[in-house]
C-alpha cells in the first residue's frame, strides 16, 4: 500500500491507500475520486485520465514515454508537469505521490 | 422509416459480431454509427497494434479483427449508416423509433447499443469564446481548403493531420503551426519539409506555445498564445484549425432514460437488457458486477442479448438452441451448402 493524495481543482484534497502495482487512475476509479474519467480504461488512448503532479515528485518519477507525451499532447490544458495517471504504477517509491486533476478533461 | 428486427448502435468489434449471432437466428439488423467506417476503438485508436487476447487467435491488429469481423458478417448484407448519430429513441406501439442526426427514422423492437465509451468527436480548444467560432472561424477538421485560399490560418498540433495541413495550406494560405512541445509526433518526413519551409520563410512554427485568448468580433481578428513561462504572443488570423485528436462523447445517450452507473448503462447479466425493455446494453458501455472492458466479453454479451431480441422480434416462434456446426438453418443463412 503506498499513500496516493488526489487534489481536485478546487483545491479539495483525499488521501487514499492504493495497493502496489495498481495504477493512480486505478486507485481513484477505484475509490471514486472525480475528476479521472479513464474513458480508454488504461489504454493510453484518451487522455482523460490526465493529472499534473507536484513539482517536487516530478523527477522523482520514471520519465514519460514518447508515446504517453504524444498523447498528452491532446489532454486538456496540459502543462509541464502533465501525466497520465494510467501509467503511473504505485509502489513503494511512490508513497506520499501529490497529484492535481484538471478543472475537467474534455 | 426503416424498419428492422434490431437497431444496432455502434459499429465497434461488439457490434459487429452482434450481426452476426442475430444474423444466425435469422434477424435482420440494421447499424448506426458516427465514425466514417466499421471497427470503434480497434480502428481508430489501434488499428496497427496486436491483440494477443481473441480465443483462437494468438495475434491479430485492431485492422485484422475489424476486417475479420466484416468478413464473418458479409452473408447477413447488413446495412450500416456511417457518418451518422443516433439522437433520439422513443417508443411508439411498443416499438422503439430510433432518430439519427441525418433525421433517419428507424422502427424496431429491440436496440442494442454497443455505443463503447460513445461516439468519437474530436477534442476542442478549452477557450469558452471558442465556441461561437465554431463552423465559421474554427474547424476541427477540413471540408474545402478553398476556403482558406489567401488567408491566414493558424494550425494547433502535434500528430500528422496538423502536419499534413500546415504543409498542404502552405501552398495556399499564411500559416502558422504551434504546438506545445517541441517533438512532434506526426511523420519526420512532413516536419523536415515544413522546417525546411519555416527557414525560407514560406511559414511560421512555434513550440511550446498554448492558446490562452481568441479576440474578435463577429468573426476572429487574432488569437494569444502563451509558453510555460507566460510569455505571450498575439497572432492575427482568419482561421484556426485545431487537431488535437479524438475524445468519446457519451452524448445523447444519456438522455434516453435508461439507468446509468457514471459513463455506462446498468444491465442484468441474462439477457443485457437495460431498465427498458427492449432496450439492451453491450461491449464497452454496459456495467454489472464484474465487468471486464474485454472484446471477448463484448462478444459473450451480444449472444445471449441476441436470444433475447430473438423472444421479442418473432413472439410466436420457439427458440431453440442450435450449434453452427450441425443446423441446417443456421448453415443456410450463412450462404453455407449443409454438410
Ligand atoms: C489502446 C487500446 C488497446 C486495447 N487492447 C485490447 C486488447 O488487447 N484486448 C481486448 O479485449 N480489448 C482491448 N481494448 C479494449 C477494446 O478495444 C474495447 O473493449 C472494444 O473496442 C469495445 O468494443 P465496443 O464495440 O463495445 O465499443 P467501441 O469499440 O468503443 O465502439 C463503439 C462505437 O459506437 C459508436 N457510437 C457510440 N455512440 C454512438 C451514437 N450515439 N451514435 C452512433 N454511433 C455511436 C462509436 O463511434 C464507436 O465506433 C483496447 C483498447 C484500447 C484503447
Ligand atoms: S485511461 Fe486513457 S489514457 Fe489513461
Amino acid at each position: 500500500m503506498s499513500k496516493i493524495t488526489y487534489i481536485d481543482s478546487s483545491g479539495n484534497s483525499k488521501t487514499i491507500d492504493v495497493a502496489n502495482g495498481l495504477s493512480v487512475m486505478e486507485g481513484a476509479i477505484q475509490n471514486n475520486i472525480p475528476g479521472i474519467d479513464a474513458d480508454c480504461g488504461g489504454g493510453m488512448a484518451c487522455a482523460t485520465c490526465h493529472v499534473y503532479v507536484k513539482e517536487e515528485w516530478l523527477n522523482k518519477l520514471d520519465k514519460p514515454e514518447d508515446a504517453e507525451q504524444d498523447m498528452i499532447d491532446m489532454a486538456f490544458e496540459p502543462k509541464k508537469n502533465s501525466r497520465l495517471s494510467c501509467q503511473l504504477i504505485v509502489s513503494d517509491k511512490l508513497d506520499g505521490l501529490i497529484v492535481t486533476t484538471p478543472s475537467k478533461q474534455t | 422509416m426503416i424498419k428492422t428486427d434490431v437497431v444496432i448502435v455502434g459499429a465497434g468489434p461488439v457490434g459487429l459480431f452482434t450481426v452476426h449471432q442475430l444474423g444466425i437466428k435469422g434477424l435482420k439488423a440494421e447499424v448506426i454509427d458516427n465514425l466514417d467506417k466499421a471497427g470503434g476503438q480497434c480502428i481508430e485508436l489501434y488499428p496497427d497494434k496486436p491483440i494477443y487476447d481473441i480465443p483462437a487467435i494468438p495475434e491479430c491488429t485492431g485492422k485484422e479483427l475489424t476486417e475479420n469481423l466484416l468478413k464473418q458478417i458479409k452473408p447477413f448484407k447488413t446495412n450500416f449508416h456511417l457518418n451518422d448519430r443516433v439522437q433520439e429513441v422513443s417508443n411508439e406501439n411498443n416499438n422503439w423509433v430510433v432518430k439519427t442526426n441525418k433525421n433517419k427514422v428507424f422502427s424496431a423492437p429491440n436496440i442494442i447499443i454497443a455505443g463503447g465509451v460513445g461516439s468519437f468527436e474530436p477534442r476542442k480548444i478549452s477557450l469558452k469564446e471558442s465556441e461561437k467560432y465554431e463552423g465559421k472561424n474554427i474547424f476541427y477538421s477540413v471540408s474545402d481548403k478553398n476556403k482558406f485560399k489567401g488567408k491566414k490560418v493558424v494550425i494547433f498540433g502535434g500528430g500528422d493531420s496538423a502536419l499534413d495541413w500546415t504543409l498542404e495550406l502552405s501552398k495556399i494560405s499564411n500559416v502558422t503551426l504551434i504546438h506545445r512541445r517541441d517533438e512532434f509526433r506526426g511523420a519526420p518526413y512532413t516536419l523536415n519539409k515544413i522546417k525546411k519551409l519555416e527557414k525560407a520563410g514560406k511559414l511560421q512554427v512555434k513550440t511550446k506555445y498554448q492558446i490562452s485568448s481568441i479576440e474578435g468580433d463577429v468573426n476572429i481578428k487574432s488569437i494569444t498564445i502563451k509558453n510555460d513561462e507566460e510569455k505571450t504572443i498575439k497572432i492575427d488570423t482568419d482561421y484556426v484549425l485545431g487537431f488535437f485528436g479524438l475524445i468519446m462523447q457519451l452524448g445523447p445517450i444519456a438522455e434516453w432514460g435508461l439507468n446509468m452507473n457514471k459513463k455506462t448503462i446498468s444491465v442484468n447479466t441474462e439477457n443485457f437488457q437495460t431498465n427498458k425493455k427492449g432496450i439492451f446494453a453491450i461491449g464497452d458501455i454496459c456495467s454489472y458486477p464484474g465487468k471486464e472492458r474485454l472484446i471477448l466479453s463484448g462478444f459473450h454479451e451480444a449472444a445471449l442479448a441476441s436470444v433475447e431480441c430473438f423472444k421479442r422480434a418473432r413472439p410466436n416462434e420457439k427458440y431453440r438452441f442450435q450449434f453452427t456446426t450441425s443446423s441446417k438453418e443456421i448453415q443456410e443463412r450463412l450462404g453455407r451448402k449443409p454438410k
